[in-house]
């Protein structure tokens, strides 16, 4: 059962001519972990972005075919693609969340961070932003660490911990969709395994796509797998399919290491 | 809320524009009557605020008449305007007494000639003292000074540059002048004077963008130089002031256009006289100091005329920055 | 040979820098000799009417405090529209003018305000000053929103978008204060050249010897008064200037420190 889907959707970037992304069809299973991976520049970060629309911050993209998510409420699918008002583009984010390579706290306290999106949802009463906050920190593995300094900046934060802060602040909005793009190669081994855990656990209440170009983290952790390759989507599966056994051979030259 | 804040910044970004239009419009209508009355002549003249006669055809034609006119008789032209009385003394329009020797009117031109010299000249000198003297202080703070005494170094400079323009001008005046006067002889309130101490006011400026202009060079490719055995002088020939050269001609040219307006300090040590100089040492003046000493008393056509200086000075440094920034633009692709 | 060569240059640039430190140490030593020993603190207390400078500084602040409710709002608004908001052409276009009107001769600046407010106004004004100091404020204060507001990371505005902030939220709650230190230290510096400037004086708001608040007639100016007093034959007037001098370059010289101290400590 699928949260999002991508069909046919196509990328340009603004003054190329040629699309980066071509004709993608694709599904996010709910409560699953998807990853999209391929060598440099085959778009799995382009697709990514399309689907909380960040691109749009930057104009003159192009694309054509649908992005669709689910709409919990009424049940029905509706295209992202469709959406020009300011506040639908809100309420897109505030469904799908991102998370990205480099950790990005912002120059506020730890409390202020993850209560950010909390308070631009409109949130006010106090006690319900703690319970909120404590939460996602406790859900990001932070809390313990954090709890006794939550009004101190959340620059003084390592670089692992201001990446689970970040996951916080993006779970504390309890979206539907999280995008994690690359979010452990800024990182060291041990925080990484440590953001790979927490991203395992939190499957459970969202459904996750994830960017990587670290073939052994999506076989560690991912339950579905797209291979791309110069824009287009090569491989689609079950994550063990991909790896054990891929149809195209060109999958399985990368999966080898010939080559990217 | 959203939509608020962006036409708001819009509209602030649009109000540089419309100023700078502002400028040059008011500029030019003040300056018209004077632009009327002289022309593009204005930058050749070096006459300023003099008198000069003006022979008009109908004084002529009424002189005329009044010689060749009998004594007490009283002469009037087409109009029965008396234009000579009973004495024959002879009348001008205005009825007023015109003695034998002065049968003609008089009226006061302005020309722009000398501040425009003396602006660009003491930019000039100031350029020519300045840049070998940044150009050092700039090495000497991005290669040479170990870290400490650079930043302590720099930041000096910097003060340097902080100090009030018309600080210069005291100083230069009581203390500086002096010394130039007895090395070079000649006035203590001078063209040298005043393009010296305004070299030593740009100097900093230079100083601080060549240095980061002068950072900026990767240091993979300084090392490579090092590597190859090259020593400080010919890294920073051959490397690095050729990768910093947009930066350190753009500085110049910048340096160049807060010179050509500097005001203060030069009214201070130019001498304050509407005459081209005909050595370094001779007193003269810059437009702004034209500008600065006699807007004050000025009216009518003699303050258009500074007007007219201002617009020009506008346009060049207008010019000159321009010139600046397209360097950069073209250079930096 | 090179290596003689390379000893000469080194040489010389050491030389260079000495030049330079010597230039800013003669000139303050001059200031310091000078203007202590004209200095005395009955200068605070009374007006030049009476010998003192009192009006003249309280004068000159004024003037520039005015200038600055003007300038930093408009500046950094339009600095915030040329990063943030704007794109290609227009933005880069306000942002070449305005680096154009930060070299703009102060003294045309001064002309200008005089056409455009003096003249109307049938006089010189303490506004007509303020105003003209503003306009010399704002591209100073422009280039430095524009420049800090650079350097903070794309990754974080994105990261604000990402959970559903609209764009002004964005720069206010989070870009401004990345850009923070950087933006308050260029302000600062503005503020520190606009309170040392003559030139757009001179004609617009002019100077006063008396105590006034009254900003509608000739307002009283440490600079200006400075000039003014320095071009007086009277060796008491001259002394007085240096003392005012002394006093400019110490407020300048606290201000500007002032501003790289706030950075050097939040690095």
């Amino acid at each position: 059962m699928s949260v999002m889907n991508i069909k046919k959707f196509s990328f340009t970037y603004p003054g190329v001519d040629h699309p980066s992304l071509k004709s993608i069809t694709l599904p996010i299973e709910k409560n699953k972990i998807t990853a999209l991976i391929g060598p440099s520049g085959c778009g799995k970060s382009t697709l990514l972005r399309s689907m909380n629309r960040i691109h749009d911050l930057y104009p003159g993209n192009k694309y054509d075919g649908k992005i669709e998510l689910l709409n919990e409420e009424t049940g029905k699918f509706e295209n992202i693609l469709e959406i020009k008002k300011e506040n639908e583009f809100i309420k897109l984010r505030q469904k799908v969340g991102m998370i990205f390579q480099k950790p990005t706290p912002f120059p506020m306290s730890i409390f202020d961070n993850v209560a950010y999106g909390l308070r631009i949802a409109g949130i006010k009463n106090k006690t319900e932003l703690k319970d909120r906050v404590e939460t996602a920190l406790k859900g990001s593995a932070l809390w313990k660490e954090v709890h006794d300094r939550l009004d101190k900046s959340a620059m003084g934060l390592s670089g692992g911990q201001q990446q689970r802060l970040c996951i916080a602040r993006a779970v504390a909005v309890k979206p539907e969709v999280l995008l994690f793009d690359e979010p452990t190669s800024a990182l060291d081994p041990i925080s990484t395994g440590a953001i790979e855990e927490l991203i395992v656990e939190l499957k459970n209440d969202v459904s996750i796509a994830i960017v990587t170009h670290n073939m052994q983290q999506a076989s560690r952790i991912s339950d579905y797998t797209a291979f791309m390759y110069l824009g287009d989507l090569i491989e689609y599966d079950k994550t063990e399919n991909i790896f054990l056994n891929p149809k195209e051979k060109q999958t399985e030259d990368y999966i080898t290491g010939r080559f990217g | 809320m959203e939509k608020i804040f962006q036409k708001l910044s819009l509209a602030s970004a649009t109000l540089v524009f419309v100023l700078l239009i502002g400028i040059f419009l008011t500029l030019y209508s003040a300056a018209k009557p004077a632009i009327n009355e002289f022309g593009l002549g204005f930058i050749t003249n070096p006459d300023w605020n003099k008198e000069v006669v003006v022979e008009t055809p109908q004084d002529t034609a009424n002189s005329a008449e009044a010689m060749n006119a009998a004594d007490d008789d009283t002469i009037t032209d087409e109009d029965d305007v008396m234009i000579a009385d009973e004495d024959d003394e002879i009348l001008d329009e205005d009825e007023m007494l015109l003695d034998d020797e002065d049968d003609t009117a008089t009226k006061t031109i302005y020309g722009g000639l000398v501040p425009i010299v003396g602006t660009l000249l003491t930019t000039l000198i100031a350029l020519a003292f300045a840049l070998p003297i940044a150009m050092g202080i700039a090495v000497f703070l991005a290669e040479i000074a170990p870290k400490n005494i650079s930043y302590v170094v720099g930041i000096a400079i910097e003060l340097l540059a902080a100090i009030p323009s018309i600080i210069f001008g005291m100083w230069g005046l009581y203390y500086f002048a002096p010394i130039i006067s007895d090395l070079f002889g000649g006035y203590q309130v001078s063209l040298l004077t005043a393009g010296l101490v305004l070299g030593v006011m740009i100097l900093p400026f230079m100083a601080a963008i060549t240095r980061d202009s002068m950072n900026t060079t990767p240091a993979v490719l300084k090392e490579s130089a090092y590597a190859l055995g090259a020593t400080k002088f010919e890294v920073i020939k051959d490397i690095i002031f050729p990768y910093s050269k947009v930066g350190i001609i753009g500085s110049i040219i910048l340096a160049l256009g807060r010179a050509l307006g500097e005001t203060m300090a030069v009214a201070f040590l130019i001498g304050s006289v509407f005459v081209l100089p005909h050595k370094i040492t001779d007193p003269t003046i810059s437009i702004p100091v034209a500008m600065a000493n006699n807007f004050g008393e000025a009216s009518g056509l003699g303050e258009s005329a500074l007007f007219y200086l201002a617009l020009i000075l506008f346009v060049i440094s207008f010019a000159v920055i321009s010139l600046a920034k397209f360097y950069f633009l073209k250079k930096a692709k | 040979m090179r290596l003689l060569v390379n000893k000469i240059f080194l040489a010389l640039s050491i030389f260079s820098a000495l030049i330079g430190l010597a230039f800013l140490g003669w000139i303050l030593a001059t200031l310091f000799l000078k203007g202590l020993s004209s200095f005395h603190f009955s200068l605070f207390l009374n007006d030049l009417v009476d010998g003192g400078l009192r009006n003249l500084i309280v004068g000159q602040m004024i003037l520039a405090g005015i200038a600055s409710l003007i300038g930093i709002p408009l500046g950094m608004t339009a600095g915030i529209y040329i990063q943030e908001y704007g794109q290609g052409k227009y933005a880069s276009l306000i942002r070449d003018l305005s680096d154009i009107m930060m070299s703009a001769p102060s003294i045309v600046i001064g002309a200008f305000v005089y056409a455009l407010m003096v003249v109307p106004m049938g006089g010189t004004s303490g506004w007509a000053g303020a105003v003209a100091l503003a306009i010399m404020m704002i591209p100073v204060v422009i280039n430095t929103t524009d420049s800090m507001l650079s350097l903070v990371p794309r990754e974080l505005r994105e990261a604000g978008i990402a959970l559903g902030a609209s764009k002004y939220k964005v720069i206010i709650d989070i870009v401004i204060k990345a850009a923070k230190v950087g933006i308050m230290t260029g302000i600062l510096l503005a503020f520190a050249r606009i309170i040392g400037e003559t030139a757009p004086l001179l004609f617009t708001s002019e100077t006063s010897n008396y105590f006034s608040l009254n900003l509608n007639d000739s307002f009283p100016s440490l600079t200006v008064s400075i000039y003014d007093l320095a071009n007086e034959p009277e060796e008491s007037s001259r002394d007085l200037a240096w003392a005012a001098s002394f006093i400019l370059t110490v407020m300048v010289l606290i201000i500007n420190l002032t501003g790289r101290f706030i950075t050097r400590n939040k690095k």
